[in-house]
Protein backbone atom coordinates (compact mmCIF):
# COMPACT_ATOMS: atom_id res chain seq x y z
CA UNK A 1 0.00 0.00 0.00
CA UNK A 2 2.70 2.49 1.02
CA UNK A 3 4.43 1.79 -2.27
CA UNK A 4 1.57 3.60 -4.01
CA UNK A 5 0.60 6.28 -1.51
CA UNK A 6 3.12 8.95 -0.67
CA UNK A 7 2.63 11.57 2.07
CA UNK A 8 0.80 14.05 -0.09
CA UNK A 9 -1.58 11.38 -1.33
CA UNK A 10 -2.25 10.33 2.24
CA UNK A 11 -2.85 13.97 3.20
CA UNK A 12 -5.36 14.33 0.36
CA UNK A 13 -7.12 11.19 1.51
CA UNK A 14 -7.25 12.51 5.06
CA UNK A 15 -8.71 15.79 3.83
CA UNK A 16 -11.27 13.94 1.78
CA UNK A 17 -12.26 11.93 4.84
CA UNK A 18 -12.56 15.14 6.92
CA UNK A 19 -14.62 16.93 4.28
CA UNK A 20 -18.26 17.33 5.23
CA UNK A 21 -20.71 14.88 3.74
CA UNK A 22 -23.13 17.19 1.95
CA UNK A 23 -25.12 14.65 -0.05
CA UNK A 24 -28.83 15.32 0.25
CA UNK A 25 -28.30 18.83 1.63
CA UNK A 26 -28.75 22.15 -0.12
CA UNK A 27 -24.98 22.69 -0.04
CA UNK A 28 -22.25 21.71 -2.48
CA UNK A 29 -18.60 21.72 -1.42
CA UNK A 30 -16.42 24.27 -3.18
CA UNK A 31 -13.22 24.63 -1.19
CA UNK A 32 -11.67 24.40 2.24
CA UNK A 33 -11.04 27.77 3.84
CA UNK A 34 -9.33 26.91 7.09
CA UNK A 35 -8.90 24.55 9.98
CA UNK A 36 -9.26 25.29 13.65
CA UNK A 37 -8.78 23.27 16.79
CA UNK A 38 -12.32 21.91 16.78
CA UNK A 39 -13.66 22.37 13.30
CA UNK A 40 -12.99 23.11 9.70
CA UNK A 41 -14.43 25.96 7.67
CA UNK A 42 -15.44 25.31 4.08
CA UNK A 43 -16.68 27.41 1.21
CA UNK A 44 -19.92 25.80 0.01
CA UNK A 45 -22.50 26.67 -2.61
CA UNK A 46 -26.04 27.10 -1.32
CA UNK A 47 -27.83 25.52 -4.30
CA UNK A 48 -31.26 26.87 -3.34
CA UNK A 49 -30.26 30.50 -2.98
CA UNK A 50 -27.43 30.19 -5.47
CA UNK A 51 -24.82 31.86 -3.36
CA UNK A 52 -21.64 30.86 -1.64
CA UNK A 53 -21.51 30.69 2.13
CA UNK A 54 -19.02 29.52 4.73
CA UNK A 55 -19.82 26.24 6.47
CA UNK A 56 -18.25 25.37 9.79
CA UNK A 57 -18.29 21.74 10.85
CA UNK A 58 -16.67 19.69 13.61
CA UNK A 59 -13.64 17.84 12.34
CA UNK A 60 -12.41 16.08 15.46
CA UNK A 61 -13.72 12.97 17.19
CA UNK A 62 -16.50 13.96 19.56
CA UNK A 63 -17.36 10.91 21.65
CA UNK A 64 -19.05 12.80 24.50
CA UNK A 65 -20.82 15.30 22.22
CA UNK A 66 -19.10 18.28 23.88
CA UNK A 67 -17.86 19.70 20.58
CA UNK A 68 -21.35 19.42 19.14
CA UNK A 69 -22.77 21.44 21.99
CA UNK A 70 -19.99 23.99 21.68
CA UNK A 71 -20.45 24.46 17.95
CA UNK A 72 -24.19 24.91 18.18
CA UNK A 73 -23.77 27.24 21.14
CA UNK A 74 -21.33 29.30 19.11
CA UNK A 75 -23.86 29.46 16.27
CA UNK A 76 -26.61 30.55 18.67
CA UNK A 77 -24.42 33.25 20.20
CA UNK A 78 -23.54 34.71 16.80
CA UNK A 79 -27.15 34.42 15.67
CA UNK A 80 -28.31 36.66 18.51
CA UNK A 81 -25.76 39.30 17.51
CA UNK A 82 -27.33 40.84 14.42
CA UNK A 83 -24.98 43.71 13.66
CA UNK A 84 -23.25 44.94 10.48
CA UNK A 85 -19.90 44.36 12.20
CA UNK A 86 -20.60 40.74 13.11
CA UNK A 87 -20.72 37.96 10.53
CA UNK A 88 -24.30 36.64 10.30
CA UNK A 89 -25.26 32.99 10.74
CA UNK A 90 -27.62 31.66 8.05
CA UNK A 91 -28.37 28.11 9.05
CA UNK A 92 -27.46 25.35 11.52
CA UNK A 93 -28.11 21.64 11.64
CA UNK A 94 -26.65 18.15 11.37
CA UNK A 95 -25.03 16.75 8.22
CA UNK A 96 -25.85 13.27 6.84
CA UNK A 97 -22.58 12.03 8.37
CA UNK A 98 -23.91 13.03 11.81
CA UNK A 99 -21.66 16.04 12.30
CA UNK A 100 -23.24 19.34 13.35
CA UNK A 101 -22.58 22.41 11.26
CA UNK A 102 -23.60 25.99 10.78
CA UNK A 103 -23.35 28.26 7.79
CA UNK A 104 -22.52 31.92 7.81
CA UNK A 105 -21.79 34.74 5.42
CA UNK A 106 -18.73 34.08 3.32
CA UNK A 107 -16.45 37.02 4.03
CA UNK A 108 -14.01 37.71 1.25
CA UNK A 109 -11.48 40.20 2.38
CA UNK A 110 -8.30 40.54 4.35
CA UNK A 111 -7.54 40.04 8.00
CA UNK A 112 -6.68 43.25 9.81
CA UNK A 113 -3.10 42.11 10.40
CA UNK A 114 -2.70 41.68 6.64
CA UNK A 115 -4.65 44.79 5.71
CA UNK A 116 -3.16 47.28 8.16
CA UNK A 117 -0.15 48.19 6.01
CA UNK A 118 -2.48 49.57 3.35
CA UNK A 119 -4.01 52.07 5.79
CA UNK A 120 -1.56 54.92 5.77
CA UNK A 121 -3.16 57.60 7.89
CA UNK A 122 -3.58 57.39 11.63
CA UNK A 123 -7.09 58.86 11.44
CA UNK A 124 -8.22 56.10 9.04
CA UNK A 125 -6.81 53.47 11.37
CA UNK A 126 -8.59 55.02 14.33
CA UNK A 127 -11.89 55.21 12.43
CA UNK A 128 -11.53 51.53 11.65
CA UNK A 129 -10.84 50.88 15.33
CA UNK A 130 -14.05 52.71 16.24
CA UNK A 131 -16.02 50.35 14.00
CA UNK A 132 -14.48 47.36 15.78
CA UNK A 133 -15.51 48.99 19.05
CA UNK A 134 -19.07 49.38 17.76
CA UNK A 135 -19.39 45.65 17.09
CA UNK A 136 -17.85 44.66 20.42
CA UNK A 137 -20.01 47.17 22.31
CA UNK A 138 -23.06 45.67 20.62
CA UNK A 139 -22.03 42.18 21.73
CA UNK A 140 -21.47 43.40 25.28
CA UNK A 141 -24.89 45.06 25.27
CA UNK A 142 -26.28 41.61 24.45
CA UNK A 143 -24.31 39.99 27.23
CA UNK A 144 -21.64 38.37 25.07
CA UNK A 145 -17.87 38.51 25.63
CA UNK A 146 -15.67 37.72 22.64
CA UNK A 147 -12.56 36.71 24.62
CA UNK A 148 -10.31 36.37 21.58
CA UNK A 149 -10.16 39.82 20.01
CA UNK A 150 -7.05 40.23 17.92
CA UNK A 151 -6.17 41.58 14.45
CA UNK A 152 -6.33 38.07 12.93
CA UNK A 153 -9.99 37.88 13.97
CA UNK A 154 -10.99 41.14 12.31
CA UNK A 155 -11.85 40.96 8.63
CA UNK A 156 -11.85 43.95 6.29
CA UNK A 157 -14.18 43.33 3.37
CA UNK A 158 -13.63 44.51 -0.21
CA UNK A 159 -15.94 47.49 0.35
CA UNK A 160 -14.34 48.45 3.64
CA UNK A 161 -16.70 46.43 5.82
CA UNK A 162 -15.27 45.66 9.25
CA UNK A 163 -16.33 42.29 10.66
CA UNK A 164 -15.45 40.81 14.01
CA UNK A 165 -14.97 37.08 13.41
CA UNK A 166 -14.39 33.87 15.30
CA UNK A 167 -16.74 33.88 18.24
CA UNK A 168 -15.67 30.34 19.13
CA UNK A 169 -14.33 31.43 22.50
CA UNK A 170 -17.19 33.76 23.30
CA UNK A 171 -18.98 33.63 26.61
CA UNK A 172 -22.45 34.67 27.58
CA UNK A 173 -22.45 36.83 30.68
CA UNK A 174 -24.90 36.38 33.49
CA UNK A 175 -27.27 33.49 34.14
CA UNK A 176 -27.58 31.64 30.87
CA UNK A 177 -27.58 28.03 29.77
CA UNK A 178 -24.53 28.93 27.66
CA UNK A 179 -22.43 29.31 30.78
CA UNK A 180 -23.01 25.70 31.68
CA UNK A 181 -21.47 24.57 28.46
CA UNK A 182 -17.73 24.24 27.93
CA UNK A 183 -16.47 26.86 25.58
CA UNK A 184 -15.64 26.08 21.99
CA UNK A 185 -12.32 27.00 20.50
CA UNK A 186 -12.84 26.59 16.82
CA UNK A 187 -10.91 28.87 14.56
CA UNK A 188 -12.09 29.95 11.15
CA UNK A 189 -8.72 29.80 9.54
CA UNK A 190 -6.88 32.22 11.78
CA UNK A 191 -3.54 31.16 13.15
CA UNK A 192 -4.01 28.81 16.04
CA UNK A 193 -0.50 27.95 16.98
CA UNK A 194 -0.26 30.73 19.56
CA UNK A 195 -3.60 30.09 21.05
CA UNK A 196 -3.96 28.40 24.33
CA UNK A 197 -7.18 26.76 25.14
CA UNK A 198 -9.25 25.67 27.96
CA UNK A 199 -12.53 24.59 29.33
CA UNK A 200 -14.85 26.48 31.57
CA UNK A 201 -13.08 25.52 34.77
CA UNK A 202 -10.51 28.24 35.08
CA UNK A 203 -8.39 27.18 32.18
CA UNK A 204 -6.88 29.73 29.84
CA UNK A 205 -8.39 30.72 26.49
CA UNK A 206 -7.27 33.43 24.14
CA UNK A 207 -4.15 34.63 22.37
CA UNK A 208 -1.01 35.78 24.20
CA UNK A 209 -0.40 39.47 23.72
CA UNK A 210 -4.11 40.18 23.42
CA UNK A 211 -5.36 38.45 26.56
CA UNK A 212 -6.07 40.49 29.65
CA UNK A 213 -4.07 39.67 32.81
CA UNK A 214 -7.17 38.18 34.43
CA UNK A 215 -7.74 36.02 31.36
CA UNK A 216 -4.13 34.78 31.53
CA UNK A 217 -4.66 33.91 35.19
CA UNK A 218 -7.68 31.84 34.20
CA UNK A 219 -10.01 34.00 36.24
CA UNK A 220 -13.48 32.50 35.90
CA UNK A 221 -15.26 35.82 36.49
CA UNK A 222 -14.19 37.64 33.34
CA UNK A 223 -16.30 40.58 32.30
CA UNK A 224 -16.38 43.09 29.45
CA UNK A 225 -13.26 44.80 30.75
CA UNK A 226 -11.27 41.80 29.56
CA UNK A 227 -12.37 42.53 25.97
CA UNK A 228 -11.52 46.20 26.56
CA UNK A 229 -7.95 45.13 27.34
CA UNK A 230 -7.87 43.22 24.03
CA UNK A 231 -9.21 46.29 22.22
CA UNK A 232 -6.40 48.29 23.81
CA UNK A 233 -3.93 45.74 22.41
CA UNK A 234 -5.53 46.08 18.96
CA UNK A 235 -5.25 49.87 19.29
CA UNK A 236 -1.58 49.44 20.12
CA UNK A 237 -1.18 47.21 17.05
CA UNK A 238 -2.85 49.84 14.86
CA UNK A 239 -0.81 52.80 16.08
CA UNK A 240 2.58 51.12 16.43
CA UNK A 241 5.05 52.55 13.97
CA UNK A 242 2.96 55.62 13.22
CA UNK A 243 4.82 58.80 14.06
CA UNK A 244 1.59 60.70 14.74
CA UNK A 245 0.69 58.11 17.33
CA UNK A 246 3.33 59.55 19.64
CA UNK A 247 0.58 61.97 20.68
CA UNK A 248 0.32 61.71 24.44
CA UNK A 249 -3.49 61.59 24.63
CA UNK A 250 -3.62 58.60 22.28
CA UNK A 251 -0.88 56.86 24.19
CA UNK A 252 -2.82 57.54 27.41
CA UNK A 253 -5.95 55.98 25.90
CA UNK A 254 -4.01 52.82 25.09
CA UNK A 255 -2.44 52.68 28.52
CA UNK A 256 -5.81 53.07 30.23
CA UNK A 257 -7.44 50.42 28.03
CA UNK A 258 -4.61 48.01 28.84
CA UNK A 259 -4.35 48.76 32.55
CA UNK A 260 -3.29 45.77 34.65
CA UNK A 261 -6.15 46.32 37.07
CA UNK A 262 -9.60 46.09 35.45
CA UNK A 263 -10.86 48.74 37.89
CA UNK A 264 -8.58 51.36 36.38
CA UNK A 265 -9.42 50.46 32.77
CA UNK A 266 -12.27 51.93 30.78
CA UNK A 267 -15.35 50.29 32.23
CA UNK A 268 -17.26 50.12 28.95
CA UNK A 269 -16.32 49.98 25.28
CA UNK A 270 -18.29 53.15 24.64
CA UNK A 271 -16.05 55.04 27.10
CA UNK A 272 -13.02 53.84 25.14
CA UNK A 273 -14.52 54.66 21.74
CA UNK A 274 -15.67 58.09 22.97
CA UNK A 275 -12.11 58.92 23.98
CA UNK A 276 -10.75 57.77 20.60
CA UNK A 277 -13.45 59.77 18.78
CA UNK A 278 -12.61 62.83 20.89
CA UNK A 279 -8.95 62.41 19.99
CA UNK A 280 -9.89 62.27 16.32
CA UNK A 281 -11.95 65.44 16.67
CA UNK A 282 -9.17 67.27 18.47
CA UNK A 283 -11.05 67.29 21.76
CA UNK A 284 -9.81 66.48 25.25
CA UNK A 285 -9.80 62.81 26.25
CA UNK A 286 -10.68 61.52 29.70
CA UNK A 287 -7.53 59.38 29.90
CA UNK A 288 -5.25 62.39 29.62
CA UNK A 289 -5.88 65.29 32.00
CA UNK A 290 -4.77 68.61 30.51
CA UNK A 291 -3.98 72.03 31.95
CA UNK A 292 -6.30 74.96 31.23
CA UNK A 293 -3.69 76.46 28.91
CA UNK A 294 -3.46 73.30 26.82
CA UNK A 295 -7.26 73.11 26.63
CA UNK A 296 -7.45 76.76 25.58
CA UNK A 297 -4.82 76.25 22.90
CA UNK A 298 -6.71 73.18 21.61
CA UNK A 299 -9.88 75.31 21.41
CA UNK A 300 -8.01 77.99 19.46
CA UNK A 301 -6.63 75.41 17.03
CA UNK A 302 -10.07 73.88 16.51
CA UNK A 303 -11.65 77.28 15.83
CA UNK A 304 -8.73 78.93 14.09
CA UNK A 305 -10.64 79.88 10.90
CA UNK A 306 -13.41 81.49 12.91
CA UNK A 307 -10.95 83.33 15.11
CA UNK A 308 -8.83 84.49 12.16
CA UNK A 309 -11.88 85.93 10.40
CA UNK A 310 -12.97 87.84 13.50
CA UNK A 311 -9.43 89.09 14.05
CA UNK A 312 -9.24 90.20 10.41
CA UNK A 313 -12.46 92.15 10.85
CA UNK A 314 -11.34 93.76 14.11
CA UNK A 315 -7.95 94.62 12.64
CA UNK A 316 -9.54 96.18 9.57
CA UNK A 317 -11.93 98.23 11.67
CA UNK A 318 -9.15 99.37 14.00
CA UNK A 319 -6.92 100.40 11.12
CA UNK A 320 -9.79 102.28 9.47
CA UNK A 321 -10.52 104.14 12.70
CA UNK A 322 -6.93 105.28 13.19
CA UNK A 323 -6.07 105.78 9.55
CA UNK A 324 -9.47 106.78 8.22
CA UNK A 325 -9.54 108.23 4.72
CA UNK A 326 -10.03 111.93 4.47
CA UNK B 1 -30.18 76.53 13.94
CA UNK B 2 -30.91 76.13 10.24
CA UNK B 3 -28.68 77.85 7.71
CA UNK B 4 -30.99 80.66 6.53
CA UNK B 5 -31.97 81.54 10.10
CA UNK B 6 -28.33 81.50 11.21
CA UNK B 7 -27.47 83.74 8.25
CA UNK B 8 -30.25 86.19 9.15
CA UNK B 9 -29.36 86.31 12.87
CA UNK B 10 -25.62 86.62 12.25
CA UNK B 11 -26.04 89.09 9.39
CA UNK B 12 -28.30 91.31 11.50
CA UNK B 13 -26.00 91.27 14.53
CA UNK B 14 -22.80 91.81 12.56
CA UNK B 15 -24.51 94.49 10.46
CA UNK B 16 -25.58 96.37 13.60
CA UNK B 17 -22.14 96.04 15.18
CA UNK B 18 -20.52 97.14 11.94
CA UNK B 19 -22.78 100.19 11.89
CA UNK B 20 -21.97 101.01 15.50
CA UNK B 21 -18.28 101.30 14.67
CA UNK B 22 -19.20 104.56 12.94
CA UNK B 23 -19.23 106.02 16.45
CA UNK B 24 -15.44 106.06 16.27
CA UNK B 25 -15.65 108.46 13.32
CA UNK B 26 -16.61 111.86 14.80
CA UNK B 27 -17.54 113.28 11.40
CA UNK B 28 -20.46 110.90 10.99
CA UNK B 29 -21.40 110.43 14.65
CA UNK B 30 -24.46 112.65 14.22
CA UNK B 31 -25.86 110.22 11.68
CA UNK B 32 -25.08 107.14 13.79
CA UNK B 33 -28.69 105.94 14.07
CA UNK B 34 -29.33 105.97 10.34
CA UNK B 35 -25.95 104.34 9.72
CA UNK B 36 -26.76 101.56 12.19
CA UNK B 37 -30.20 101.02 10.67
CA UNK B 38 -28.80 100.97 7.14
CA UNK B 39 -25.94 98.66 8.11
CA UNK B 40 -28.34 96.33 9.93
CA UNK B 41 -30.59 96.10 6.88
CA UNK B 42 -27.52 95.44 4.72
CA UNK B 43 -26.42 92.68 7.07
CA UNK B 44 -29.93 91.24 7.09
CA UNK B 45 -30.06 91.12 3.29
CA UNK B 46 -26.58 89.57 3.16
CA UNK B 47 -27.61 87.00 5.80
CA UNK B 48 -30.74 86.00 3.86
CA UNK B 49 -28.85 85.58 0.59
CA UNK B 50 -25.89 83.74 2.10
CA UNK B 51 -28.11 81.59 4.32
CA UNK B 52 -30.26 80.40 1.44
CA UNK B 53 -27.17 79.81 -0.68
CA UNK B 54 -25.74 77.66 2.13
CA UNK B 55 -28.95 75.64 2.18
CA UNK B 56 -28.66 74.94 -1.53
CA UNK B 57 -24.90 74.48 -1.82
CA UNK B 58 -23.11 72.43 0.80
CA UNK B 59 -19.53 73.58 0.32
CA UNK B 60 -17.40 75.54 2.76
CA UNK B 61 -15.22 77.04 0.04
CA UNK B 62 -18.15 78.11 -2.15
CA UNK B 63 -20.00 79.42 0.91
CA UNK B 64 -17.05 81.61 1.85
CA UNK B 65 -16.64 82.85 -1.74
CA UNK B 66 -20.34 83.60 -2.07
CA UNK B 67 -20.33 85.43 1.29
CA UNK B 68 -17.34 87.50 0.23
CA UNK B 69 -19.02 88.34 -3.07
CA UNK B 70 -22.34 89.32 -1.51
CA UNK B 71 -20.60 91.36 1.21
CA UNK B 72 -18.52 93.23 -1.35
CA UNK B 73 -21.44 93.87 -3.70
CA UNK B 74 -23.74 95.21 -1.00
CA UNK B 75 -20.94 97.36 0.41
CA UNK B 76 -20.23 98.63 -3.11
CA UNK B 77 -23.87 99.65 -3.43
CA UNK B 78 -23.76 101.42 -0.06
CA UNK B 79 -20.53 103.21 -0.98
CA UNK B 80 -21.93 104.25 -4.32
CA UNK B 81 -24.97 105.79 -2.57
CA UNK B 82 -22.78 107.97 -0.36
CA UNK B 83 -23.50 111.68 -0.96
CA UNK B 84 -20.65 113.97 -1.89
CA UNK B 85 -17.50 113.47 -3.87
CA UNK B 86 -15.92 110.88 -1.52
CA UNK B 87 -17.51 107.45 -1.62
CA UNK B 88 -15.08 105.68 0.75
CA UNK B 89 -15.15 102.52 -1.34
CA UNK B 90 -12.16 100.97 0.42
CA UNK B 91 -13.31 101.88 3.94
CA UNK B 92 -16.80 100.51 3.35
CA UNK B 93 -16.11 97.52 1.10
CA UNK B 94 -13.21 95.95 3.03
CA UNK B 95 -15.11 95.36 6.29
CA UNK B 96 -18.27 94.56 4.31
CA UNK B 97 -16.42 91.82 2.45
CA UNK B 98 -15.04 90.37 5.70
CA UNK B 99 -18.49 90.40 7.31
CA UNK B 100 -19.88 88.54 4.28
CA UNK B 101 -17.04 86.02 4.52
CA UNK B 102 -17.77 85.46 8.24
CA UNK B 103 -21.47 84.83 7.50
CA UNK B 104 -20.57 82.52 4.62
CA UNK B 105 -18.19 80.52 6.80
CA UNK B 106 -20.55 80.36 9.77
CA UNK B 107 -23.61 79.24 7.80
CA UNK B 108 -21.67 76.41 6.16
CA UNK B 109 -19.82 75.36 9.30
CA UNK B 110 -22.47 75.68 11.98
CA UNK B 111 -25.83 75.80 10.20
CA UNK B 112 -27.97 72.67 10.30
CA UNK B 113 -28.79 71.02 7.00
CA UNK B 114 -32.48 70.70 6.15
CA UNK B 115 -34.09 67.43 7.21
CA UNK B 116 -35.19 65.07 4.45
CA UNK B 117 -38.89 64.33 4.69
CA UNK B 118 -39.78 60.64 4.55
CA UNK B 119 -43.02 59.74 2.89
Amino acid sequence: MTRFLNDSALERLREAADSPELTGTRYRLVDKLGQGGMGGVYCVEDTELERRVALKVISVPDPDGACTVRLLQEARIIARLEHPGIVPVHDAGVLPDGRPYYTMKLVQGKRLDEHVESIASLSDRLRLFLRICDAVAFAHAHGVLHRDLKPANIMIGPFGEVLVMDWGLSKVLGPSPANDIPIGHADSGAATENRTMLTAHGTIVGTPGYMSPEQIRGDASLDQRSDIYSLGAILQFLITGNAEAIAKPLSAIRVRAMAENPETRYQTVSQLSTDVAHFLDGLAVSAYPESTMVRAWRWVLRNRTWILLLLAYLLTRTLLIFFRPR
Amino acid sequence: MNKPLLGIVLGTILGAVDGLTAWFTPAVRNALLSIVIGSTIKGLIAGVLIGFFARKVNSLALGILFGLGVGLLLALAVAAMQPGPDHYYFAIMLPGGIVGTIIGYATQRFGERPQTLAR
